[in-house]
């Protein structure tokens, strides 16, 4: 099997719709753009299984040369190893649900073809980014993806707010990117290829642990990585990216786009732990994320804002790991995230459709018995976020990621704390959105159900949701280690520094505690005492927090202040461009001396005889002037 | 022989189009086609041969004209004038086919001067005598001011004149400085000579080679345009007609940089690589000015024109970065802003055809009803914003990786003006195309015509973005100035 094949289908079945969306019938759209993803998924499986199978390190494909110029080369080379395996398998076959789901939610709009062609551009790109053997075919399908998601989000183009969210999608994430590309100039400088296995290699032997250029580089990926994945400070255009319809926020949020950043430092770890500066401060940038997107999804009203920041906040915890060198638990909670997060954006799209395109949480209320189906998907699924213990998959990759925060060799206890404080956060603002949408009193009328091809991939994402967790297991219950050892080939084991059962207890002790009591603080808030907490939520300092939260902070308007306007308002006086008014400015001088000497001209004989004696007097006077003194 | 005979087909066409003109419009149209696809189809089958050849001139052609000055009828062709001169045939025969319907009014006249010029740039890219290639330069003047002037929008005539006063001007200082080339090789060899390969290595003094670089370089930053010598290019692009702004942005502002390369870095190394922080800094001037102009346009044809500023100083920028990996950059950037930009042109000729504005504030929507050129003009403005895949991301990628070899902050500079065009580029989608429709246009999306030449250069912005090998290879074996 190729495994070039894999990105290869979903391109190709996009090319077809985009070429003959006159010819295609609904039906034939549908089949062809959810089956390319099915195809690149069954693909993925059988390769994946030939590869667990014949116990290699990895497969290389080289599909065609690319460029080649003075010294640079460069070629379309696919690879499967460990890591890629798993980000292939989640997004081809979170992809593929997502697919199936999009068929029954898009099923009234007109441009359907155009909307599935996107999607499998999006997938196609996304599996481009996480199969490439050198950065700049990963930067090809880094920026597809970034053109996707602009594609996507600004979907229905004729609202101009969704035009800005996809606009501000593509442009914020593009700040990130000029970061990578300048760290691709100086890897090539440093080692000569962007071949990623020859820079891994490459780099060993280039830098020493602290190098000041190493820093440099793993920053500037990072700053890649912090665009793509909605990090601080590049975080603002995740919850406007929000306009696009659902199907895309999920695949956005759980099987491509985010997880590229996690993707790109996992795959240049070796980069990341020579600058242990760089590592440092992609779990500071982790656990801050994590907390200040916590705050945020508290006070959303908008369902699907609550979820984006979720998101953010859970990428958050990615980057903590990341940053603490664990990186297969980042990875680990990069899958538990695909299902149970594109499990909650789809079942809340099932909800907002039943609703007549309802978001407003508190214009919901009182699902539970309406939506049958729908509410215990999206308990599973808000019960694996919040990580319930023992019984979801959210709960194992995320305690892990908690423990090792502290305990492992990058770890601190700042981070460990704050990782428990994002525990706490999780539950509240998961259960107060579940809360809201399913108990109280029904305030909109539920108007049609969600059909059978959108409730079947929420099953089997709650399915998945579920069990995925037991792959990997704590030490101290039942220690499982499938997972971790499957990436071991690509990811370094992390090194942990406390080794201690006891503090492992007590970490995943207080973090279930946390996660509960989240909960029990949202049941409180939403169901028992909503007044009391209304009461409370009115007072004016409050309420100027929950603003200041729910406008994530004020990073738009401190952008909007330091660089947009600035940018807007200087091109804008400038429109008529300075630099030509000095031309115009020169042809109007030449214009007035013009009119000037012409004036002279007046046909005045007196005026000629003084001019010719004034000049005959000055160049007496000039002369007298030279010869006598 | 064969370079003799490109410039004469398309000078034979001219005034057989002209005089063809009178009688039939369709007749004059053919003409200039038929000239420009035959050439087209030379210039193939030359490159063909010539893939896997590693000699470094593939014709030369000789013939004596004013002896007794040194001055001679001398062409010659390698890479970069073959590549070069397949842009010019193929956006020559665009150029023809996009104003099938545009132009009504003197048609064999139009043609006539459509094919002047394009003879002139050819005789640009092939002489090898420094005379002969100032009377082409020159040559390429005179019809584009008409194209502008009798063809042109509203504002026509003052951006004629601007556009004839800036190039004449820089025209002017070029032929001072070809003419101190010519006496001091005479003073140090005793030689009076023109040619190229003669001159290339005259003794001069630091001072004087100074300012004979200069000379040559302001005439060629004048027609890149670089910053501060930009201000023609707007107006001239906006007013002219659509062929004409696919010629000028596709064809002469290609002058501009191969003259950069073939005559100011070989014939003065040192001088140019003692300025070359300035040149590499007007280029990234170019591009964040450029950049931020363009997204300030209300005028889509206004807009496009200042992107092409932007673009063309990751040209001057690669120039003078004095490696290989740029310079082939620049050449690629040379071919794709051509490709790209012309086509973003076309489409908004189109777009004018259509709904005879070409103010961004009384479009939007558009989609709606052109969904074809909604999606064509997807694919431009994303070659323009630089997505891998597409022409310009290879040019631009390899323009920036060998410039971080020679400076660190314009690099950085340069790749900041990446988000800059992504701001541009994005706005001209918003405003035509996306956004809620207030008027009931009524029009038909792309026709048979239309959809012919846009596919062509899709088909080519794609080939150049995923295999562009072929063109590397053959920009390889060019006589670069690498340090």
């Amino acid at each position: 099997m190729f495994p070039a094949l894999i990105p290869l289908i979903p391109f190709i079945s996009a090319l077809l719709l985009m070429a003959g969306w006159k010819r295609f019938s609904r039906i034939g759209v549908t089949v062809t753009g959810c089956g390319s993803i099915g195809l690149a998924a069954v693909i993925a499986i059988i390769i994946a299984m030939q590869f667990s199978a014949n116990g290699e390190q990895a497969i290389v494909q080289h599909a065609g040369n690319w460029l080649e110029a003075g010294g640079f080369k460069t070629g379309f080379d696919f690879r499967m190893d460990a890591l890629s395996v798993v980000f292939v398998l989640v997004i081809t076959i979170v992809g593929f649900l997502i697919h199936v789901y999009a068929s029954g939610y898009m099923h009234d709009e007109p441009d359907y073809a155009r909307f599935f062609a996107c999607m499998n551009l999006f997938v196609g790109a996304m599996l481009t980014l996480v199969m490439a053997d050198n950065l700049l075919l990963l930067y090809l399908g880094w920026e597809g993806v970034g053109l996707c998601s602009y594609l996507l989000i600004g979907f229905w183009y004729k609202d101009p707010a969704n035009g800005y969210a996809a606009r501000k999608a593509f442009i914020v994430t593009r700040v990130g990117d000029t970061a990578m590309a300048i760290a691709l100039f100086m890897l090539f400088q440093y080692t000569g290829t962007l071949s990623i296995p020859g820079i891994l290699e490459n780099s060993t032997h280039v830098w020493s642990v602290n190098d000041g250029m190493i820093t440099v580089i793993a920053l500037l990926l990072l700053g890649g990585a912090v665009g793509k994945s909605a990090q601080l400070p590049l975080q603002i255009w995740l919850p406007d990216a929000m306009a696009g319809p659902t199907p895309v926020s999920a695949l956005i949020h759980a099987a491509t786009m985010v997880t590229a950043g996690v993707y790109l430092i996992a795959r240049t770890h070796t980069l990341f732990e020579l600058a242990p500066a760089a590592q440092t401060i992609t779990a500071v940038i982790g656990a801050v994320t994590l907390i200040l997107a916590g705050f945020s999804a508290l006070v959303q009203t908008d369902i699907k804002r609550v979820l984006a920041y979720s998101t953010v906040s859970q990428i958050g915890y990615m980057f903590l790991a990341l940053g603490c060198g664990a990186w297969s638990a980042a990875v680990f909670h990069f899958v538990t995230h695909a299902f149970f997060k594109a499990l909650l954006f789809m079942a809340a799209g099932a909800i907002i459709v039943a609703l007549h395109h309802e978001q407003d949480m508190f214009k919901m209320g009182g699902l539970k018995n309406r939506l049958r189906g729908v509410y215990w998907v999206f308990l599973i699924g808000c019960a694996s976020l919040a990580a319930i213990p023992f019984v979801t998959a959210g709960f194992y990759s995320k305690d892990q990621i908690i423990w090792l925060s502290w305990s492992a060799a990058g770890g601190h206890v700042g981070l460990w704390l704050a990782a428990l404080l994002g525990a706490l956060l999780t539950g509240m603002y998961t259960f107060r959105m579940f809360f809201l949408v399913f108990y109280g009193e029904e305030k909109t009328k539920v108007h049609h159900q969600p059909g059978n091809s959108m409730m079947i991939p929420l099953y089997i994402l709650a399915v998945l949701s579920t069990v995925a967790g037991f792959i990997e297991l704590p030490h101290t219950m039942g220690h499982v280690t499938l997972f971790s050892n499957w990436l071991q080939p690509v990811l370094p084991a992390v090194s942990v520094l406390h080794e201690s059962l006891a503090m492992e207890w007590t970490s995943q002790a207080l973090s279930a505690l946390l996660a509960l009591s989240g909960i029990g603080l949202a049941y409180a808030w939403v169901v028992k005492h909503p007044k009391g907490m209304s009461d409370f939520l009115e007072m004016p300092a409050i309420m100027w927090l929950r603003g200041y939260w729910s406008r994530g902070w004020d990073f738009d308007e401190l952008y909007n202040v330091l660089l947009v306007r600035p940018f807007v308002y200087l091109s804008r006086i400038n429109r008529r461009d300075l630099i030509d008014t000095l031309y115009t400015g020169l042809g109007a001088f030449m214009e007035w001396c013009h009119n000037v000497l012409a004036r002279t001209q007046s046909g005045l004989l007196r005026w000629y005889i003084l001019s010719v004696v004034l000049g005959a007097v000055a160049i007496l006077s000039v002369l007298i002037w030279r010869i006598y003194l | 022989m064969i370079l003799l005979v490109l410039i004469l087909v398309l000078f034979g066409a001219a005034l057989l189009s002209w005089v063809a003109g009178v009688k039939s419009h369709a007749a004059s149209r053919w003409i200039a086609l038929c000239s420009l696809l035959v050439n087209l189809g030379i210039i193939t089958g030359i490159w063909l041969e010539h893939t896997h050849s590693n000699s470094r001139w593939w014709y030369q052609f000789r013939m004596d004209w004013v002896p007794h000055f040194g001055i001679s009828l001398h062409l010659a062709m390698d890479g970069l004038s073959m590549l070069m001169l397949a842009l010019t045939f193929f956006l020559g025969a665009l150029a023809v086919l996009i104003s099938w319907k545009e132009i009504q009014n003197r048609v064999g006249f139009f043609h006539f001067n459509l094919l002047f010029v394009l003879c002139g740039i050819t005789g640009v890219f092939l002489t090898m005598d420094l005379f002969l290639f100032y009377f082409f330069w020159e040559m390429m003047l005179i019809p584009m001011y008409f194209l502008i002037g009798i063809w042109g929008h509203e504002h026509r005539e003052y951006a004629a004149n601007k556009f004839f006063l800036f190039t004449q001007a820089g025209g002017l200082l070029m032929l001072l400085a070809i003419l101190g080339l010519y006496f001091v090789h005479k003073a140090n060899t005793n030689v009076y000579t023109f040619n190229y390969f003669e001159l290339l290595n005259t003794p001069m003094t630091p001072f004087m080679e100074r300012w004979l670089m200069l000379g040559f370089l302001i005439a060629f930053l004048v027609k890149l345009p670089a910053v501060p010598f930009h201000t023609w290019l707007p107006d001239a692009h906006t007013e002219a007609p659509t062929a004409g702004s696919v010629v000028l942005a596709g064809l002469l502002l290609k002058t501009g940089a191969y003259g950069i390369l073939r005559f100011v870095l070989p014939l003065f190394p040192i001088a140019a690589a003692d300025i070359a922080p300035v040149a590499m800094l007007l280029g990234v001037a170019g591009i964040l000015y450029g950049g931020m102009l363009a997204y300030a346009q209300t005028d889509l044809k206004r807009l496009i024109a200042y992107t092409s500023v932007s673009h063309m100083g990751f040209v001057l920028l690669g120039a003078f970065a004095f490696n290989e990996i740029a310079y082939q950059g620049v050449v690629m950037q040379m071919i794709t802003h051509g490709i790209s930009t012309g086509a973003l042109f076309i489409i908004a000729g189109a777009l004018y055809e259509r709904i005879h504005t070409r103010n961004l504030r009384q479009m939007g929507g558009l989609w709606l009803r052109l969904p074809m050129m909604g999606s064509a003009a997807m694919i431009f403005v994303m070659a323009s914003l630089g997505l891998p895949g597409l022409g310009n991301f290879v040019a631009e990628f390899l323009v920036l990786l060998g410039s971080w070899q020679a400076s660190h902050v314009f690099t950085i500079l340069a790749t900041i003006g990446l988000v800059v065009a992504t701001a541009y580029s994005l706005r001209i989608m918003q405003k035509v195309f996306f956004g809620p429709c207030d008027r009931q246009y009524a029009m038909p999306d792309l026709n048979g015509r239309e959809l012919v030449i846009i596919i062509a250069l899709v088909i080519v912005i794609c080939w150049l973005g995923f295999h562009p090998q072929p063109v590397l290879n053959t920009s390889q074996n060019i006589d670069y100035v690498i340090r």
